[in-house]
């Protein structure tokens, strides 16, 4: 959890919003400071946090969650956190033999297949706890990220549904968030990857793109990121009010400052 | 991950703990030394890895091994972790990649690694007997005093130069090291000795062989040569004990992958041929399950690819995606290039386009962005290029200095007196000049008597902005 991002985003653990889909963006850079810092805002947050990491392993994400603050391994061992680990899973699903359906259930067969194991498993991760009592605050999907479902065969339209069936269960039924990553594919064409990307932007309530710096690589600036809020008409804040600001990655946080005051340059 | 292992955390992996917990075995104190040096084959009982031609990270405590080139280790950040890919993006003509792919395997037989070669073109026997000979200690030294002394002005010389523009370069590590354990370098001129390879251990997987004797094509999206070489390597990882599920009695080690021209027509592949084919999917859908493999075991994976071949450039961008550590090769044989001046010492350039971020939130990006490469009769070399005009100019000078900087340099010679005369004048007319025009285009109020702006007439301080040049007095209507 990155307090800086935190101020920008007017976000405390504390103060939660729900029902919401927040899309993470990468264009030319690596946004997956991004995901770390929502991972471990929400674990913080005493949220119920089902993440599909389909990137990276758990040692990974658990190394740098604890520089962040939060160590996962204790989230899981507390029912906190319901980790999916895509690397491992691929290799059990593909080198066992036929038998019970499992979440990544498609990289076996030959057509193309569906996403609903996988919804299956979101729904059965966060279904609330029967007796009563609410251990955890409210439950939240993360996913990083949404684009490595495209490269392992399925169609744009097969992402976007399962988008969609976990809105629908997560976010209105549940009164959770969803948060997801999709990179930008930028100028190498991707019709795919291009349809899913402007196919969730339109139903997002938040947008979080991280672009790389036009004019190249730079020690002292990373990027930029861009914060796009889609709000109802009638909200009392500024409405679709969109910032930018440029960002720096150090070792366990990030800092943000306007464009063009890096502390480097000033 | 089972290379995290260094850093000591339990993280719930099988493998890490089995490591983790024979290195608690032998400490007996909570001080050690977590230095590069760490990793020598001849360790003490005390060292925290034992793995022959490993070393861990500075900086994310992952287990590296060498991609038997140290300069191009020193650009990755140290090294290639354990249980990640190198996607080395093939050149053109296919001439500097496969120099890539042997050195890494012919480190892997110096170490002491196990290997693993595939290739659906040539036999992987012959890849073996082809590879380069180590230049080792003792030779060394003498290999490459003579390679260098050539071309290279002695280190005397460099002082003489114009210090403040060459000085802050870093410098690229360019010799052998005589001690060292972790990178070799290889003289390609000379084949690998047969004793070496008799004591290494090695797999081969030769698609050929494999499509003929098996033939029970499982419904599946993937390739069948695709299929076959990962229940290949999924078989010796598991039979060899390298996913430590079943506890090696032996030494730990590492089991190196090299496969070659991955994605090519060869391996029965279309993505190659056309744009749209039906089985687009094939090679990101090896790339993944091929990492998860890597992520759960003890290896390391080269993978030479013909990128330029691919027709489709939205699945080179899935690639790049699902790679760990992706270099690209391209070399100038056939290209305008060839023909500058400027790259008329190099034979290619050398891109490093992906660094993997691993128990990080940012990754070991070196400064040094122009590279080139450069094979000389026995070394294959990585510089910088040396582009000083360009580079300087888009961040430090002037716009047009560095061209200035470049005819007088024709003239009179860097480093001359004249040189570096006419460099602190004009940078000082230069700074006069920009001082100047901040001056000139500030607002002017007038403050204190008023006397000055009396004197210089009433029309050059109407409205408290000067209206024309100060000097050149407006005619009056």
């Amino acid at each position: 959890m990155f307090p800086e991002l935190n101020n920008l985003l007017n976000a405390t653990p504390d103060k939660v919003d729900q029902g919401k889909l927040t899309l993470l963006c990468d264009a030319k850079t690596d946004g997956s400071f991004l995901v770390h810092h929502f991972l471990s805002f929400y674990l913080k947050a005493n949220c119920k946090v089902c993440f599909v990491a389909l990137i990276q392993s758990f040692s990974h994400y658990n190394i740098v969650g604890q520089k962040l603050g939060v160590s996962l391994t204790t989230a899981r061992e507390r029912g906190q956190l319901v980790f999916f680990e895509g690397l491992r899973s691929s290799v059990d699903v593909f080198f066992r033999a036929k038998g019970e359906p499992h979440p990544l259930q498609f990289l076996r067969e030959a057509s193309a297949g569906n996403l609903q194991p996988l919804y299956e498993f979101v729904r059965e991760a966060l279904r609330p706890e029967d007796n009563g009592e609410a251990a955890w605050r409210c439950p939240v999907l993360l996913v990083d990220d949404l684009s490595v479902l495209l490269s392992l065969g399925m169609g744009a339209v097969a992402v976007l549904d399962f988008v969609h069936y976990c809105r629908a269960t997560v976010c209105w039924k549940l009164q959770g968030n969803i948060v997801a990553l999709v990179h930008d594919s930028g100028d190498t064409q991707d019709e795919e990857n291009d349809i899913l990307l402007n196919g969730l932007s339109h139903q997002s309530h938040l947008i979080l793109r991280a672009e790389g710096l036009a004019t190249g690589f730079c020690r002292d600036v990373h990027g930029q990121l861009r914060i796009l809020w889609r709000r109802p008409l009638w909200h009392p804040a500024q409405r679709d009010r969109s910032l930018t600001y440029q960002y720096k990655i150090q070792d366990k946080t990030v800092s943000f400052f306007a464009k063009g005051m890096s502390p480097a340059v000033l | 991950m089972a290379a995290a292992a260094a850093s000591g955390t339990s993280t719930g992996t099988r493998s890490t703990g089995s490591i983790a917990a024979a290195a608690s075995k032998n400490n007996v104190t909570s001080f050690q030394r977590r230095g590069p040096r760490a990793s020598s084959t001849d360790s003490g009982s005390s060292r925290l890895v034992s793995i022959a031609g490993t070393r861990p990270s500075v900086r994310n405590g992952q287990l590296l091994v060498s991609t038997g080139l140290p300069a191009l280790d020193q650009l990755l950040g140290g090294g290639l972790a354990v249980g990640t890919v190198l996607l080395i993006e093939e050149d053109k003509y296919n001439i500097y990649s496969p120099l890539l792919f042997k050195y890494f395997l012919a480190e892997g037989i110096i170490s002491g690694h196990t290997l693993l070669v595939a290739s659906a073109k040539d036999e992987p026997a012959e890849i073996l007997q082809d590879l380069p000979a180590p230049l080792l200690d003792d030779n060394c030294k003498r290999e490459f005093d003579e390679g260098v002394s050539n071309h290279e002005t002695s280190e005397s010389n460099i002082k003489m130069k114009i210090a403040w523009r060459y000085q802050l370069l870093p410098k690229m590590e360019a010799g052998p090291v005589s001690s060292s354990r972790f990178g070799h370098y290889y003289d390609s001129s000379k084949k690998i000795s047969q004793e070496l390879l008799d004591a290494s251990k090695c797999h081969g997987f030769f698609l050929p062989e494999k499509i003929s004797s098996t033939l029970n094509v499982e419904s599946c999206s993937l390739t069948h040569g695709y299929i076959q070489l990962l229940q290949f390597i999924q078989k010796i990882i598991y039979e060899e004990g390298f996913d430590g599920s079943n506890p090696q009695k032996k030494q730990k080690n590492i089991l190196r992958i090299g496969i070659q021209n991955l994605g090519s027509p060869l391996w029965g592949d279309d993505v190659c041929c056309t744009e749209n084919c039906d089985n687009s999917y094939s090679l990101t859908k090896f790339l993944y399950i091929l990492r998860g493999l890597l992520r759960t075991s003890l290896s390391a994976c080269i993978i030479t690819m013909p990128t330029h071949l691919i027709q489709n450039k939205a699945i080179i961008a899935r690639i790049t995606n699902l790679s760990d550590t992706v270099v690209h090769l391209e070399s100038f044989i056939g290209s305008e290039r060839e023909t500058n001046p400027l790259y008329k010492d190099y034979h290619g350039l050398i891109h490093i386009r992906q660094i993997p971020r691993l128990n990080n939130l940012i990754c070991d990006v070196s400064d040094v962005k122009d590279l080139a490469f450069k094979l000389k009769r026995k070394l294959f070399t990585i510089e910088w290029v040396q582009d000083n005009y360009l580079r300087q100019e888009r961040n430090i000078y002037p716009p047009g200095f560095s061209y200035l900087l470049k005819q007088k340099d024709s003239a009179w010679g860097e480093g001359s007196l004249q040189h570096s005369t006419f460099l602190m004048s004009f940078l000082a007319k230069a700074t006069a000049f920009a001082s100047r025009l901040v001056r000139h285009s500030k607002p002017l109020k007038q403050t204190g008597s008023g006397r000055i702006g009396q004197a210089a007439g009433p029309r050059l301080w109407r409205d408290g902005r000067r209206q024309e040049a100060p000097g050149l007095l407006a005619i009056p209507p």
